[in-house]
């Protein structure tokens, strides 16, 4: 019970300050908080990467293995996205089967990347019908002081950047996997009227809603996910749409290669 | 998938040219993550590991509360990309094991009693495993559970003995693991020598568990120290900071 209280006055703390103008950590509203990469941390994994946003962390680790192709795309690879909310990185995470909040997460990642097309998956077919490459991405959250999903995704899309696939190991030949897209995710929330990007835990607590753009180094969209308790209007949606694709823009610039 | 067997010792040195009693490769970091009440990043080797405590908070489920003394939740996990061939997400008959023994290990140090009804819960996330991760993980928690402030007795310090080729030597890696002859993972409490972790498999003849016994219990003394020196390091360098 005590820390709902708490809950309810940081909440409360935090809207005063952003009804005067003003962030807790002293930045402007469409300020993302200082970013950190660092690339191939893990040995074990074909691509990963440590994205910190503020406090925030993120492990991705991107691992390819040979397998069966689904029946209905017998000539395609496989993707498949997975997110562990460890109990690790807060205090609200419970250890247990994948809740409905890190579900979200790993499908919010995998639609950027999917809709995006970055991957080729007609290039990760080994014999069709029989074998294909999966390329399997995992979001390992290490901390959460907000805004996982931005965080992931940009862990995701670095960690595909020049993945060297084992064919060696199993007796394969063929060529290095590219990406032709870059999508960046940027989540946008707001609070009491205002529009804010990169928000921190409280803040994500105090938004009314959310609404997560991924768009594309020509500034289309390949996904969106609305979050939050209350509605928002067209206006609004478009407001928050352009200011997405206009951060991952600078984000992009800034941590990835030109297509 | 049985591999060929491999020569691990080559004129009196291991693969990795380290000696006998030789550990690998320690890096310590405390205090890494900001939501925890307690953390510790420890790096053996390949291994990477980090370990978060959180408590003395209440009990969920209530029913396992203990009215006399805290009970200690340990939670070891695997990333899925943390070994060669990605592992399913999620606990299974090996994680829950290692989680069983490695709360035990430190349940002797923590003056649970100090804190009826509540939970004391560590976390252990192996980020890339290279053979000898629980000790790597016991390690962790022990440092993360002494940076929370959780009043302890001592340190808990952890390692493997094993026999290659029929050299009995310290801390095995993976390599070494997979075509070893034995593995014996201990954790001792270094101030009083006791130890609160034994498993073993493989194949030790008797003279080689008791002397394997000693080298382990000299190279859990060694992690004690550095585990003592980050410690002091962390705080002494935010005592200056203030």
């Amino acid at each position: 019970m005590g820390q709902e209280v708490i809950e309810d006055i940081r909440k409360d703390y935090v809207y005063d300050l952003i009804e005067k103008g003003k962030r807790a950590d002293g930045r402007g509203f469409l300020d993302f908080r200082n970013i950190v990469v660092e690339r191939d941390l893990i040995k074990k994994a074909e691509g990963s990467t440590r994205v910190q946003i503020g406090d925030t962390v993120v492990l991705v680790g991107v691992k390819v293995e040979p397998g069966e192709p689904f029946p209905d795309t017998p000539n395609k690879g496989i993707l498949m996205t997975n997110a562990e909310l460890v109990p690790l990185a807060s205090p609200e995470f419970e250890s247990g089967p994948p809740g409905e909040n890190s579900i979200e997460l790993a499908r919010v990642v995998d639609r950027g990347i999917r809709g995006s097309e970055t991957i080729d998956l007609e290039k990760l077919c080994i014999e069709e019908g029989k074998k294909v490459w999966m390329v399997f991405i995992d979001i390992h959250t290490l901390d959460n002081d907000g805004n996982l999903v931005d965080a992931a995704a940009l862990g995701a899309i670095m960690s595909l950047l020049n993945i060297a696939i084992p064919y060696e190991q199993y007796g394969l030949t063929g060529e290095d996997m590219q990406i032709r897209d870059t999508p960046v995710a940027v989540t946008v929330v707001e609070i009491g009227g205002n529009l804010l990007v990169d928000p921190s835990v409280y803040e994500e607590s105090a938004a009314t809603s959310k609404l997560t753009v991924i768009s594309n180094a020509d500034g289309s969209i390949s996904g969106l996910q609305k979050s939050g308790s209350t509605g928002l209007t067209e206006e609004k949606i478009v407001q928050m749409t352009k200011i997405g694709i206009e951060k991952a823009r600078e984000i992009r610039e800034k941590y990835l290669p030109k297509i | 998938m049985k591999e060929e067997k491999i020569e691990l010792i080559k004129d009196g040195k291991r693969l990795s040219g380290r000696g006998f009693e030789e550990l690998r490769s320690i890096k310590i970091e405390v205090g890494v993550l900001k939501r925890a009440d307690g953390s510790c990043y420890f790096e053996l080797g390949d291994n990477k590991v980090i370990a978060a405590v959180y408590g003395p908070r209440e009990m969920h489920p209530r029913h396992f509360q203990n009215a006399k003394m805290a009970v200690v939740k340990y939670r070891y996990n695997m990333a899925p990309f943390s070994v060669d061939d990605r592992k399913r997400p999620g606990p299974d008959r090996r994680s829950q094991e290692i989680s069983m023994v490695s709360r035990k290990a430190l349940d002797p140090v923590i003056l649970r009693e100090l804190y009826p009804k509540t939970a004391i819960e560590v976390y252990v996330e192996v980020l890339q495993s290279d053979a000898g991760t629980r000790t790597a993980g016991i390690n962790a928690a022990s440092v993360a559970l002494a940076d929370a402030g959780i009043p302890m007795r001592d340190l808990v310090s952890s390692v493997a003995i094993g026999k290659i080729d029929g050299e009995v030597v310290l801390d095995l890696d993976a390599k070494e693991d997979n075509f070893g002859e034995a593995d014996m993972p201990i954790a001792m409490i270094a101030r009083t020598n006791t130890i609160t972790l034994l498993q073993m498999d493989g194949r030790f003849k008797k003279e080689e568990f008791e002397r394997g016994l000693k080298i382990a219990m000299s190279g859990c003394r060694k992690i004690y120290e550095l585990q003592k020196d980050a410690l002091v390091k962390k705080y002494s360098k935010s005592g200056n900071e203030e």
